[in-house]
């Protein structure tokens, strides 16, 4: 396999290609600052179905035929998908994969599901195991509000801490060499709980995984953040990335050009997301809607990605469990080898 | 990375949360909860002025917040408030009548039995377990009280 293994992170000679990307997105999705940047934007959440899980799997399907449009491609090209979501036991995934004839691999990493397949599909592609793979990841705010929280229409004030699960979704097909832009290294991460049992305030619970993994990321690698034009992380929100910061920071870390992609995805002024946003569609969709198109047209040169993860599920959080964190990096670059940056 | 301890970070959790808006919430509470129970005087009020006796107007106030709490959450516009006023639609009898309305709307979908039925007191339940619970006691005590 052309790559190797030097602490935590999976370095590639041959990187492989992100050879095509779509995003879709919802109604909130599509007022917010990157309404430009989703091929496709649905004004009506439900996209005609008659419940929301049905409605999270349209959406898949939608961003799915979207990737295979912009990328000329059939199904049955396709060696592997590897999607997973926020509902229970995968079902917005394994929904959307019944209609598709296509071998599937149901991920589950929370909130961090984008990056975990992205990493995952990269290993596949590398390792001559494929010669397409698609990976994506999405989440709904209508139906995780029905599965972690309450009824929609239920009376209630969102603390300053909560974060907004965004409606989108994000899919990309992995080759093993092509145009790029291209991964080049992946850090997969490790499950980190600092006791943090505020479900409504995820940020706090992923923060300390997503500063393990990007410490480990850069001891392994010996790169220093200033060689990166931007280090994303998933949905950490304002609170989360704060937190972020400060650990960075008391372990001699500085970083000056980290964005989260919560902050990103909402006008945190006027729509009413408090913290950010938050689920597996908002990397996902963030990724794949602008930063690899930016990575394409060489207007970033070399980036983190890193999706963040809270692995509690509503029955964990009720026994009064703690909330568990993931985060899974990867690196992308626009050209293949990195001297050429 | 270098140790942490959990107590440590949940300091630092703390340092970086924002707190709620304690003075302006409790502002929209006091206003929206009071506009509410001036609703229910009014009504009542009305009721008075057409004849009803005291008690059957307290109870005929009572129903229309909840009948006007249900109409307001089937069409959406109870939670848009609520995400304002907080306490102010929680406390009234409004409240009571949205908890119990919202989860029946949304798990209809898992059918009338399994879902409606069985999730529309989803929220609402333990308040009514308690609530008989509390008042079986009260009673028991004030039987005693009054035998003495």
């Amino acid at each position: 396999m052309d790559c190797c293994k030097k602490g935590d992170t999976l370095f590639f000679k041959q990187p492989p290609s992100i050879a095509g990307f779509a995003a879709v997105g919802g109604k909130k999705e599509g007022e917010g600052p990157l309404r430009e940047c989703f091929d496709l934007l649905f004004e009506d959440n439900s996209l005609g179905e008659p419940t929301w899980e049905k409605s999270e799997s349209s959406l898949q399907r939608y961003c799915i035929e979207q990737l295979m449009k912009k990328t000329q491609c059939t199904m049955n090209q396709i060696d592997y998908v590897l999607a997973g979501d926020l509902q229970n036991q995968c079902t917005a995934s394994a929904y959307t994969l019944r209609g598709l004839d296509v071998q599937f691999l149901g991920l589950y990493g929370a909130c961090s599901t984008m990056t975990e397949g992205l990493g995952v599909a990269s290993v596949l592609a590398a390792g001559g195991m494929a010669k397409r793979v698609v990976a994506m990841a999405s989440s709904h705010f209508c139906a995780a509000e029905r599965q972690f929280r309450t009824p929609l229409e239920y009376g209630g004030k969102r603390t300053p801490t909560a974060q907004w699960t965004v409606t989108a979704a994000g899919a990309l097909l992995v080759e093993p060499e092509g145009a790029g832009p291209f991964v080049q290294a992946v850090t997969f991460g490790r499950v980190r709980d600092f006791q943090v049992t505020d479900a409504t305030n995820m940020g706090a619970a992923m923060a300390p995984a997503a500063a393990e993994t990007i410490l480990r990321y850069f001891q392994d690698s010996g790169y220093n953040p200033e060689q990166f034009d931007g280090i994303y992380t998933g949905d950490l929100g304002e609170v989360g990335s704060k937190l972020l910061l400060e650990i960075l920071e008391q372990n001699g870390l500085c970083l000056k050009n980290h964005f989260d992609c919560g902050t990103i995805i909402y006008d945190l002024e006027n729509q009413e997301v408090q913290c950010g946003g938050s689920g597996c569609g908002c990397s996902a969709g963030v990724l794949a809607g602008k930063l690899l198109p930016e990575l394409k047209k060489g207007k970033l040169r070399r980036i983190l990605m890193m999706s963040t993860g809270a692995l509690m599920s509503q029955t964990t959080a009720l026994q009064g469990e703690s909330i568990p964190g993931i985060a899974h990096l990867v690196e992308i670059s626009s050209v293949p080898k990195e001297e050429q940056l | 990375m270098k140790h942490l301890s959990k107590k440590e970070y949940s300091e630092l959790t703390q340092k970086f949360s924002p707190p709620s808006k304690v003075g302006r919430n409790c502002l929209w509470a006091f206003a929206v909860g009071g506009a509410i129970c001036l609703l229910g005087e009014i009504l009542r009020q009305n009721f008075l002025s057409m004849g009803m006796e005291k008690d059957l107007a307290g109870l005929a106030v009572s129903t229309s917040l909840i009948a006007l709490s249900a109409i307001t959450t089937a069409l959406g516009w109870y939670h848009r408030l609520a995400c304002h006023a907080g306490a102010g639609t929680l406390v009234p009898i409004t409240g009571f009548a949205n908890a119990v309305v919202s989860p029946a709307i949304e798990f209809k979908c898992e059918g009338m039995v399994t879902g409606v039925g069985s999730k529309m007191f989803v929220i609402a339940g333990p308040v009514i377990v308690y609530g008989v619970l509390a008042s079986e006691v009260y009673g028991i005590i004030w039987y005693f009280m009054n035998r003495f």
